[in-house]
């Protein structure tokens, strides 16, 4: 039942035109996740679902999910990326039941019906019948039967698809100025070193909401002030998309190891007995040349891109019901990596996934604010930090990019 | 006694005293399991399996492991909870003079401060070890996790 009061069911009732109250019931409501499975998942947006490389050769597939829809998306015979619902579309059981494999074909496992690359339905067992007794109808017709297809489009060594004609393009949906930035990191062939899967006890804009937000980043994750290695006010900003649903955060930190510095600065006085025992952990290199030595990029709704230093990772948010959400991290390095730069990688990957120094307590902090809105009723949210709107700005003090996210959702919805 | 026997042996005790130091929240003697260039690193079997060399945590020597321990008390920030580790009898797979090679089961719950408690995770350690009898160390810890999804987060050693 709604707890808005409205009629619609789902529907969300706004205390305000702005985006500044985001209403309680949103992370918890049964309705609103239904509604919105179908109007933002199933609706006119990218959303990544996989590697290029992780689909590379002919036949190869990786089974995921957009939104909680069960997703196969399959390299076909020519090169061509597919991607279809991994549904049969006879009883409904699931075509693909591996993390990934190679095929020729795909065969459902319950009544042997089976599937072309393309989704395109081939041949139905026993369709004729035994000894002409039994089998479909005459007026049953192959061709009219698929896997339900999504559009697929790759950008960067990224694929993304999606169920909805009105999509537009892919880079018109993320938008110049965040493509650029998407550009900026997957600049040249990347290389997997590894996946985490991290499951979190809250609704995934909970999440997406986290990962806009620049203004907890030096509030929360304490690490980088504990141990003295971070500045209090790096320079840095924020670019949000026309759409309002992307998004670039980026910070410049001058040096690295410049212990002198910090010691006449204002960093809290209680922690200046800390370093780390072995500074390796932070060593690294200005690979792009322009000082950002963090950006956060996010491609609504549930796609991110992280620069942490050298340690480069794009995650995948996926609701699993109105309370849980899965987040899977896919850390990269490059081709043309060398032995020391891996090794340097992945002494940086501390600082992110499910154990990272800087990004632990984001897998706790949205299960703090699902566990702490049972009962909110219409309370709602105060975002209001760097104003009432989502335009870029030159600060990470503000909560622009969540209120622009905020936007995109709204109009999806059709809020 | 042969050598694999007295190595199980003596592993059996140095995995009883680890666990007790991390179940009894005893963190900061936790490093002193290992050797000073040690490794200790959490990976996922998925990762494992496939060759991926990326750890959830992935310590290079006895400091980094220390840094792990003073974030955990100043740093980071989570909800109070703690681990009940059981383990199995070690697999010794190899004994030499002066190394030896074996694997451990584990499963760990993760007990937190409402009272909720769960299987947290699950695996196998790959051990390398160095010493003899009470002096034995670990030269490597691979804490290889079957049930690829971590919840919430991992901050504790496992």
């Amino acid at each position: 039942m709604p707890t808005d009061g409205s009629n619609e069911s789902g529907a969300v009732r706004w205390p305000r035109a702005d985006n500044t109250r985001v209403p309680y019931h949103i992370f918890d409501d049964g309705e609103v996740h239904a509604r919105e499975q179908a109007r933002v998942f199933q609706g006119p947006c990218w959303q990544f679902v996989c590697l290029a490389q992780e689909v590379a050769g002919p036949g190869e597939w990786k089974n995921t999910f957009v939104g909680e829809t069960p997703v196969v998306v399959v390299r076909d015979e020519t090169g061509g990326l597919n991607a279809f619902e991994n549904r049969c579309v006879h009883k409904g059981a699931l075509v693909c039941l591996a993390d990934r494999g190679r095929a020729e074909h795909f065969t459902c496992v319950y009544h042997n019906w089976t599937y072309d690359l393309a989704g395109r339905l081939k041949s139905v067992a026993f369709r004729r019948g035994v000894k002409g007794i039994g089998g479909m109808e005459d007026s049953f017709r192959l061709e009219d039967h698929r896997l339900r297809p999504l559009r697929v489009r790759e950008l960067c060594g990224l694929v993304f698809a999606t169920f909805d004609d009105d999509a537009g393009e892919l880079e018109d949906y993320i938008g110049p100025e965040i493509t650029a930035r998407l550009r900026r990191v997957l600049n040249r062939p990347t290389r997997i070193l590894g996946y985490h899967s991290q499951y979190l006890a809250n609704n995934w804009k909970l999440y997406i909401e986290n990962v806009k937000d620049t203004y907890h980043a030096g509030l929360l994750h304490l690490f980088f002030a504990t141990f003295k290695l971070n500045r209090l006010a790096s320079e840095g900003g924020v670019v949000v998309s026309e759409c309002g649903g992307n998004h670039a955060s980026y910070s410049r930190r001058r040096t690295i190891h410049a212990d002198a510095e910090y010691d006449s600065s204002t960093l809290r006085a209680a922690r200046d007995d800390y370093a780390l025992a072995d500074p390796r952990l932070l060593d690294s290199v200005d690979e792009f040349g322009d000082g950002i030595n963090v950006q956060i990029l996010t491609i609504f709704p549930n796609f991110v891109l992280q620069q942490v230093e050298n340690s480069i990772a794009v995650r995948q948010v996926l609701p699993k019901g109105t309370e849980e959400t899965e987040l899977l991290w896919t850390v990269l390095g490059y081709e043309d990596d060398d032995e020391d730069m891996t090794e340097m990688r992945l002494r940086q990957a501390n600082l992110i996934g499910p154990a990272g120094y800087v990004s632990l307590e984001d897998g706790a902090v949205g299960g703090f604010v699902q566990r702490g809105v049972k009962g909110a009723g219409d309370a709602a949210s105060v975002i209001e930090m760097g104003g009432a709107g989502d335009a870029s700005q030159e600060s990470r003090v503000t909560e622009a990019s969540v209120r622009g996210f905020w936007r995109a959702w709204r109009r999806m919805m059709g809020d | 006694m042969d050598t694999r026997l007295q190595a199980r042996l003596a592993l059996e005790d140095l995995n009883a005293r680890y666990v007790d130091c991390l179940d009894q929240g005893r963190f900061e003697g936790w490093p002193d399991f290992f050797t000073e260039d040690a490794v200790y690193k959490i990976i996922s079997a998925e990762n494992h399996e496939q060759g991926l060399p990326l750890g959830v945590i992935d310590c290079r020597g006895r400091a980094m492991m220390r840094d792990r321990i003073t974030a955990l008390r100043d740093a980071n920030i989570f909800e109070d909870h703690r681990y009940r580790h059981i383990v199995s009898t070690p697999l010794v797979r190899r004994a030499a003079d002066d190394e030896v090679w074996a694997e451990t089961n584990y499963q760990v719950t993760r007990i937190m401060r409402d009272g909720s408690a769960m299987l947290f995770s699950l695996g196998r350690y790959l051990d390398r070890l160095t010493g003899a009898g009470e002096d034995m160390r670990f030269a490597e810890r691979l804490v290889v996790f079957d049930n690829k999804r971590i919840d919430t987060l991992l901050v504790i050693p496992l």
